[in-house]
């Protein structure tokens, strides 16, 4: 299982409140995880990707094992620990807007 | 016993404020969607436990809501605004040609007759309708696609489409107004458009009467009289008796004529209310007092509404979208202000009271009148 933590805005969206656990299929990369997170929340469309471009964006960054994989390639492999679920993937609310 | 109930949308939340007919006592119910910018927040007229909201933010974009039980509780709807075929340019502030991109919806206007329905005036300017509740969008990209979509270009607020006034008379007649492009109207329920800005005249244009450009900030019906439209323009207040194939200016003893919000009392449709701004550089009222001015002749001849009201060191704005009246006897008025005071008078306009002082900026007000 994949632990994912969202940005407090969107943890109030879809009306959880911690971090949660998605099941996700090898390969696990951002943009598996992001489709299994937005199937299983779907009112997280377009608030994490683009709709049209399916990109990051601009004001949203992923983070894992501490290290910031916001310019990783989509399809890229998540890092093992957080492909095992032992150290959760990030995805946080850049310092923007007010 | 009659009720009202107020929405809100602020820049850090909504907010339902509902009080019986007396409208002296005030129930504050919010915020929701704390910390998202809300847009704009409005009911069906069919189906008032039926309302839609417009949220945002600059992390995550655009969000809508729905309630099916007058507030109490939300849920997601679709927030897909895909323009139709290949969006194309328009002008952007520096003269070049600028991609047409989504960025937020400014305003909701749900059908007169069908709960399901709802429009959405979006940033970068277009008009989607929705037919099942919000949950999917489709473009009326006539408007869009009209000949001097080009030519249009963003205000200081963006190229937002901010005013959808759907006629109570006729079904397939609909006007719009675009910062900073102007108002247009479909006699075909949104299939095509065209500029209806002839009177109209803006100094800062290369040509002051030209067909679009202008930038208007608000327009305002009275149901009972769709041919007549009051605006507020960037600067001049206008009026039309003839669903805009000309309009001429009602300023009159106002004391400045710039400002952003209009709105025309419930049962006089000769009554109408502004809130003078200083400048365009200076948004706050003249002198620091905050006044509406009112004109029960439809224009030209204006006096200042003060009771209760700031008179000294105020410089709040009233944002275009912050001004709504209720349908009671006697007619309820509000406004919002980037203070976050709501203000309400009970007695069209003759004395005003806060029903809150300290909200976020106040980024619209509508009310509901219900039974």
């Amino acid at each position: 299982m994949i632990r994912v933590v969202l940005p407090s805005h969107l943890r109030k969206l879809v009306q959880i409140e911690d971090e949660l656990t998605l099941a996700v299929e090898a390969p696990v990369t951002q943009r598996s995880v992001l489709d299994a997170l937005e199937a299983a929340f779907p009112a997280l469309r377009g608030t994490i990707r683009d709709y049209n471009t399916q990109q990051r964006r601009a004001f949203i960054r992923f983070f894992g094992c501490s290290e910031d994989l916001s310019h990783e390639a989509p399809d890229a492999l998540l890092p093992d620990k957080v492909a095992d679920g032992s150290e959760p993937f990030l995805i946080v609310g850049a310092i923007a807007g007010g | 016993m009659s009720k009202v109930r107020v929405l809100v949308g602020t820049r850090k939340g909504a907010f339902v404020l509902s009080a019986d007919g007396k409208r002296k006592n005030w129930t504050v119910d919010g915020p929701y969607f704390a910390g998202w910018e809300i847009y704009h927040v409005k009911g069906s007229p069919v189906n008032p436990d039926r309302i839609y909201a417009s949220q945002s933010s600059g992390w995550s974009g655009q969000v809508m809501q729905r309630s099916d039980d007058g507030g109490k509780t939300w849920n997601p709807v679709g927030n897909q605004f895909p323009y139709d075929g290949i969006p194309g340019t328009h002008q952007w502030y520096d003269g070049t040609q600028h991609p047409w991109e989504f960025k937020r919806v400014w305003h909701l206007e749900p059908s007169l007759n069908d709960p399901e329905t709802v429009y959405a005036g979006v940033e970068d300017a277009a008009l989607f309708r929705s037919s099942d509740g919000g949950q999917t969008w489709s473009e009326l990209s006539g408007l869009r696609n009209h000949d001097t979509g080009p030519k249009w270009q963003p205000g200081a607020g963006g190229m937002c489409l901010h005013t959808i006034l759907l006629d109570p008379s006729d079904p397939k007649r609909i006007f719009i107004a675009i910062s900073a492009a102007g108002v247009f109207r479909s006699d075909d329920a949104g299939s095509t458009w065209r500029p209806i800005t002839r009177g109209l005249k803006s100094n800062f244009l290369p040509d002051p009467t030209a067909e679009v450009g202008h930038c208007v900030h608000r327009i305002a019906m009275h149901r009972s009289r769709p041919e007549t439209l009051f605006m507020q323009k960037h600067w001049d207040v206008m009026r039309t008796d003839d669903a805009g194939e000309s309009w001429h200016e009602v300023s009159g003893n106002l004391p400045t004529d710039f400002g952003f919000v209009i709105d025309v009392h419930a049962h006089e449709p000769e009554t109408i209310y502004v809130v003078p701004i200083k400048s365009d550089g200076e948004h706050f009222p003249p002198d620091g007092k905050l006044r509406v001015f009112r004109s029960r002749t439809g224009g030209n001849e204006w006096e200042p509404l003060t009771a209760g009201l700031p008179q000294e060191n105020c410089y709040v704005n009233v944002l275009r979208d912050a001004m709504a009246v209720d349908s009671l006897d006697a007619c309820g008025i509000y406004f919002g202000t980037t203070g976050g005071q709501v203000y309400a008078s009970a007695d069209g306009g003759d004395t005003w009271a806060p029903i809150v002082r300290d909200l976020p900026a106040v980024l619209s007000v509508e009310v509901q009148t219900l039974a």
